[in-house]
């Protein structure tokens, strides 16, 4: 189910990429105040834009699970935010490399946008933890789930917040797309494009490993009953896909387990 | 959201839903934080622990900075880390007994709105706050701040008799006193002007870190890591509120007292309660479900 389509998206995201990077080399031309050095900006802001929204978009899945209480939403919103601090740690590296590049620093705290996105990851990087430090699937799917809606609406308020706090030092040229020129603005949303394609495909293998690993799991549980299935019953922060594997495949459970159960 | 709020409700307390809402909330919190101030006055373990924080932290501040004395922006981000801080300690522990000793059960069992919790548990960290700061702002002003005391002893009287009629007024009032105490000794005789600015910032800070703070204890309190869970939550989160803060309250620490608090940092501050008392309201009754 979930496995559908991936070879056609794997495709398109890589055509995309290929295309961007070509655009961002060959086509974009060379900013005439940081040189070469600004192409960063074509992976750098695309990266953050795209892990943001995943953020948020983990928050909106998590809505959905606390409203159906279907585990699969739960999955995707962890893998969401899973994919999203992903991003948001190679948002920070290559944010650090320009930061160097361009100011010669490794860190500038009068960056606001820098300093928000900081501060976000660090709230997020305990989203693992907490599901680690909780083991009933179900209470740990709805805790994750609380955290995030809550840290979800949090990344803007955070971002609206520490921009007001600080004074515009370095002026905003590359902040948005309003006052590129045609070339740049074009090589961007391409970048921005494949980056946004990146995130969906890596998010749909994440969701297809792991729904064959629960389907597996499930086949083998079939195969083997209960007693050889130890391992799966080890605490994990990455939810676990079994309830919606049996469901999906609306297999009767073995006639032996039941009789065991009851 | 209501709609999902509402429906996982067993039918247990269907009986309880039929009856009209706004007296019995009130009397189910009234009941609730009674029960947390008992338990505290008994106990005496979140507010001493809190106070003493933030009194050693203040030590720490004065040989970190090596300054005899502090004012200005440099006097508010001092005072709001310690405070934050300090009420970390008692966010950490704002559900540890009710976790361990089944009070969440019990509370489950009874047939009352799961909000109650929620505002009683809020409230209750607000009074901590008040508490925290009725002796940290004063101790503050005594160890770190500018301007030296004696002259403002009268004054600081003055206060505390003003003070001891705000008491008598309403709950959030009582923040106060610590704030009057420490306008005092701070801004010498016009006292006036910034007495409202610095108890309206206090106000909203502390009501954002009460509703934070009691939705990230209940998140992590049943996890087997919520000591260290707990902090690591609250501390981004609180980060606006200390941004907010700390801009209202630096004009009013600056010695010769430069104005108001800017209206825009504290809207801000009021946005950012409302917008998380909101998402508080709306996802604690998940948290209780088990």
């Amino acid at each position: 189910m979930y496995g559908k389509g991936l070879r056609a998206l794997s495709i398109a995201t890589l055509a995309t990429m290929a295309t961007a990077l070509a655009l961002v080399f060959f086509y974009a031309p060379i900013e005439a105040e940081q040189g070469f050095l600004q192409k960063i900006f074509y992976v750098h802001v695309p990266l953050a834009i795209v892990s943001l929204c995943g953020f948020v978009l983990g928050g909106l899945l998590a809505i959905v699970h606390l409203r159906t209480r279907d585990p699969r939403w739960d999955i995707r919103s962890y893998v969401a935010i899973h994919m999203s601090l992903i991003f948001g740690l190679a948002t920070l590296i290559t944010g650090s490399i320009w930061a160097k590049g361009s100011w010669g620093h490794w860190w500038v705290w009068d960056e606001p946008t820098l300093v928000s996105f900081l501060i976000v990851f660090l709230l997020y990087v305990t989203y693992q933890p907490l599901r680690f430090a909780i083991e009933d699937p179900e209470r740990q799917g709805r805790y994750a789930s609380v955290f995030a809606v809550t840290a979800g609406a949090f990344v803007p308020l955070n971002f609206i917040a520490v921009r007001m706090s600080t004074a515009f030092v370095h002026p905003r040229v590359l902040g948005s797309t309003s006052n590129l020129p045609g070339p740049m603005a074009l090589t961007f949303l391409v970048s921005l494009l494949a980056m946004a394609l990146l995130y969906a495909t890596l998010c749909k293998y994440e969701l297809t490993a792991k729904h064959t690993r629960a389907q597996l799991r499930a086949l083998r549980r079939r195969l083997t009953g209960e007693a050889r299935d130890g391992r799966a019953a080890a605490r994990s922060a990455a939810p676990s896909a079994v309830p919606a594997a049996t469901r999906a495949t609306g297999a009767p459970r073995p006639a032996g387990h039941t009789a065991r159960a009851g | 959201m209501s709609a999902a709020t509402g429906t996982p409700a067993p039918p247990a307390l269907e009986p309880a839903r039929q009856a009209p809402q706004g007296p019995r909330l009130l009397a189910t919190v009234g009941a609730l934080l009674r029960k947390e101030l008992l338990v505290e006055l008994r106990r005496l373990e979140s507010v001493p622990a809190m106070t003493l924080f933030a009194l050693s932290t203040f030590v720490v501040f004065h040989f970190a900075l090596n300054r005899g004395s502090v004012e200005g922006d440099l006097a508010a981000g001092v005072l709001w880390v310690t405070l934050l801080f300090a009420a970390i300690l008692g966010v950490n522990r704002l559900f540890v007994a009710d976790a361990d000793q089944g009070g969440f059960d019990a509370f489950l069992l009874a047939p009352v709105e799961r909000t109650a919790l929620l505002l009683a548990k809020a409230l209750t960290l607000l009074a901590y706050l008040v508490a925290l700061e009725l002796i940290a702002v004063p101790a503050f002003s005594i160890l770190l701040l500018g301007p030296p005391l004696g002259p403002a002893l009268p004054g600081l009287l003055a206060t505390l008799a003003l003070a001891d009629i705000g008491v008598a007024v309403i709950g959030t009032l009582v923040a106060a006193l610590a704030v009057r105490t420490s306008a005092r000794d701070l801004l010498g005789p016009p006292l006036g002007p910034a007495l409202p600015g610095l108890l309206a910032t206090l106000a909203l800070a502390d009501i954002g870190v009460a509703v934070i703070g009691t939705l990230v204890a209940a998140l992590a309190v049943r996890t087997s890591a919520r000591d260290l869970l707990g902090p690591l939550l609250a501390l981004p989160l609180f980060v606006p509120i200390v941004i907010g803060a700390a801009r209202c309250t630096e004009p009013l620490l600056v010695l010769g007292h430069r104005g108001d608090p800017p209206a825009r940092w504290l809207a801000t501050l009021g946005v950012y309660d409302l917008i998380f008392g909101l998402i508080a309201y709306a996802l604690f009754d998940f948290l209780l479900e088990d």
